[in-house]
């Protein structure tokens, strides 16, 4: 449908609600829990079901075209910097993958309010943040001279 | 005691107001702050900036990489490439700056965490292409969101622009944006001395494949609703190569990416019959556009006539081969992995289905049109460029301002600069920054005029929706059809059945004229009219009422930019039946358009392409 909220699993903590990119996970006000409530307007982006705690939210593939009896599961962990998938065809034949989601740990990338101020001068030329260091090639920032562009077909 | 007067209005000032916290407004939020350390910045996002935009759901490669601290590409290399696969037209100015900043860009995300992959060998970043890298980029949106987090003065999530807001004091310069939140229905007015508009390209505008459930697998996010474009066309600004829409050729059903499939695991297509088929219509295509047939990559509207002439044809449908790839366990894992990084629905689609691609060929298919500004496509708004080497009838002021003063923008809302991607257009948020911080030291004490007529006359039509639908629903039993009023869907339905019938999309071979153009311009005309009678039950279907807002706006762009450029530039994207062929002569420029609100009048022009020349 593409997303669902399993009832049994959802204690209605709306981390699904805050993060839902598509504005489509809501709380059913009579049960308190959540549910997708504009199934096309659903990307199927997992946002969701990743940020779960409960692993109480899974896909459904769109009815248009998704046969059931499938299933793509995924477990995201912060803490392991890793993220898990089971791929179940509807003939029952699995598959299993990871992925690495971050190298460093969470929160810890400088503020640019801490990083020396920038001179005037450098407020003036074209170079951004962190170059030209960051650019990691001698001779600085490139450039072209106003010449090097030209009205013509090429 | 006003109809409105129970609802909260917050006021939020501000130096540098960012509007949509994508890649481009994470990148511009970033940048605003070290430029501006005094400044106060906000950053203002529909949804939440943790998962939010185009790469709200990971990418598995970084499409705009240089690498040239390992001499791999230079700028001008770039600029020729999207000159290339754009049929000649991009601006090259704006291009350049991007392809000379967007390696420092990527060396922050590695430097922040987001997981590149390496050549074990050379062991510099992994190529999937000629310029791209790949990245286990699950959390390339969460990453990129922390640094954004970290520098802004405030985030305003679940808080949608609607419009932006003028200086009275100056005329045609741009003093802030207004909006509400989804979540307690407060009204919200920023003002701003600077505006960088980094709002998102356009999906649903032509109707989809899959109309049902699945009209939300686009190819684009769903979420992406033509703010990028609606917001700068509201505010005057001129807008340029609109109709430069972008038809993608994607695996079946799901959209699922087939880059790293071409370029990394070397798969390749074929008709049903088994025959490689892009070849066979080489001379027809020469016909049409000439030698930009031998050009090399070959363009990807070109590859996508092919695809479609062959389908015609009768012998489709079109396979990508995959199996002798997926019989090495390296690359199996790639191509799943791919998808379950950027478009999880496909390994879906692929599981109901039952295709395993080391023993199927999957299909592929072509998509509906879609209008952005950071792919094999240029839509945006009009924009001045650098400073050091743009030439003169490119520049008016700071590097990527509009045509409006003070109003700036970057990622799809500005146009000319194909093959951006998400690290070129957190670039661009980062250029458009740091030239906003200059505008608005160089204001000095100059401070933007609000009068407090403008924002409540905006009030009263943001919130009309809600009262159409109080008002309007008393009139029947139940139920959703209403004399009076049309839901969002409904309004959306219809704006997706004029674009795809008249304006070129799926159901009519991406085929249209001018009779077809201009009575679809007629019918948008009239919702238009309709969408005054937009009836929202609630905070979510307002904000899908001003999504509606947007992309109409955005379709009616398209359309004139359409309409105006009488030739076919991109056979694959879409045709012009009146003038099938590619016209260098009368039609080697960018079209320009300009929107007067007042007046509903648009303004067609051409502006000149300056290309790198050796």
């Amino acid at each position: 449908m593409p997303t669902f909220v399993y009832m049994t699993r959802c204690d209605g903590c709306g981390h699904c609600v805050d993060i839902c990119p598509s504005d489509i996970m809501h709380i059913d006000k009579t049960y308190r829990r959540a549910y997708n409530i504009e199934p096309n307007m659903c990307w199927e982006c997992y946002s969701c079901v990743k940020a779960c705690p409960q692993n109480a939210i899974d896909a459904r593939g769109y009815a248009d075209f998704a046969p059931l009896g499938h299933s793509v599961r995924a477990l995201r962990e912060e803490a392991k910097g890793t993220i898990s998938w089971k791929i179940k065809f509807r003939d029952g034949r699995e598959k299993d993958f990871v992925s690495p989601i971050r190298t460093t740990e969470w929160g810890s990338i400088p503020s640019p309010a801490d990083l020396e101020r920038p001179s005037a001068e450098a407020m003036k030329s074209q170079e951004l943040a962190h170059e030209p260091d960051a650019l990691k090639i001698s001779g600085g920032l490139p450039t072209l001279r106003p010449d090097q562009l030209k009205r013509e077909v090429v | 005691m006003g109809l409105f007067s129970g609802r909260k209005t917050v006021f939020v000032d501000s130096d540098v107001l960012v509007v949509g916290g994508g890649m481009a407004g994470c990148g511009a939020t970033y940048e605003s702050r070290y430029w501006g350390r005094d400044l106060k910045i906000v950053c203002v996002e529909k949804a939440n900036i943790e998962r939010s935009g185009a790469v709200a759901q990971g990418l598995y490669a970084i499409n705009c990489y240089m690498g040239m601290q390992w001499d791999e590409n230079q700028p001008e290399d770039h600029v020729r490439y999207a000159r290339n696969d754009l049929m000649g037209l991009v601006r090259e100015d704006l291009g350049y700056d991007i392809a000379r900043h967007v390696d420092s860009t990527v060396h922050k995300f590695d430097e922040w965490g987001l997981p590149m992959m390496k050549d074990p060998d050379s062991g510099r970043y992994l190529r999937e292409g000629k310029w791209q890298i790949m990245i286990h980029g699950e959390s390339y949106k969460p990453i990129v969101a922390e640094a954004a987090r970290k520098a802004a003065t405030e985030v305003y999530n679940r808080v949608m622009v609607t419009h932006l807001l003028m200086d009275e004091a100056k005329p045609n310069r741009v003093a802030g944006a207004v909006g509400f939140n989804v979540r307690t229905g407060d009204f919200y007015v920023f003002r701003s001395k600077a505006v960088i508009v980094a709002a998102g390209g356009a999906s649903h505008i032509f109707k989809p494949r899959a109309v049902g459930e699945g009209m939300g697998r686009t190819w684009y996010a769903p979420w992406s609703s033509a703010s990028a474009y609606a917001l700068p066309i509201m505010a005057g600004a001129k807008m340029t190569q609109m109709e430069n829409r972008i038809v993608l050729t994607r695996f079946k059903d799901g959209y699922g990416p087939v880059g790293a499939y071409f370029l990394h695991l070397k798969t390749y297509t074929e008709n049903a019959y088994g025959d490689e088929y892009e070849s066979k219509w080489y001379e027809q295509t020469k016909e049409l556009v000439g030698d930009y047939i031998d050009r090399q990559p070959v363009p990807t509207c070109l590859r996508n006539h092919a695809f479609l002439e062959e389908t015609k044809a009768g012998r489709g449908p079109i396979r990508m081969v995959t199996k002798e790839a997926f019989q090495d366990p390296h690359k199996e894992t790639v191509g799943w992995e791919n998808f379950l990084g950027m478009t999880i629905g496909q390994a879906v689609v692929w599981a109901s289905q039952n295709i395993d691609p080391k023993h199927i060929n999957p299909e592929l298919t072509t998509s509906e049109p879609y209008v952005m500004g950071s792919h094999a496509t240029c839509s945006g708004a009009w924009a001045s460029g650098p400073e050091d080497y743009a030439p003169a009838e490119y520049q008016w002021g700071y590097n990527r301002m509009m045509t409006v003063d003070g109003l700036f923008g970057a990622g799809d809302t500005i146009g000319g600069t194909a093959h951006k991607f998400s690290s070129g257009s957190y670039t661009e948020g980062r250029i458009a920054a740091k030239a906003a911080v200059n505008y608005v030291n160089d204001l000095k004490n100059d401070r933007v005029q609000v009068s407090e007529m403008q924002y409540q006359n905006l009030k009263e039509a943001i919130f009309q929706p809600l009262e159409n639908y109080r008002v309007g629903r008393n009139e029947i039993v139940a139920g959703t059809v209403s004399p009076s009023y049309i839901l969002p869907l409904n309004g959306l339905q219809r704006l997706e059945k004029i674009m795809d019938e008249y304006v070129g999309g799926i159901s009519a071979n991406y085929m249209t004229n001018d009779p077809m153009l201009t009575r679809g311009l007629e019918l948008l005309d009239m919702l238009k009219e309709d969408l005054n009678h937009l009836a929202a039950e609630d905070l979510h279907q307002l904000q899908r009422a001003w999504e509606l807002h947007h992309r109409v706006l955005a379709s009616e762009s398209v359309t004139h930019h359409t309409k105006f450029r009488t030739e076919t530039r991109w056979p694959g994207y879409y045709y012009r039946g009146d003038h099938p062929k590619l016209d260098d002569t009368d039609w080697h420029c960018f079209t320009l358009s300009q929107y007067d609100a007042k007046s509903g009048e648009w303004t067609m022009e051409k502006a000149p392409v300056y290309h790198i020349v050796d």
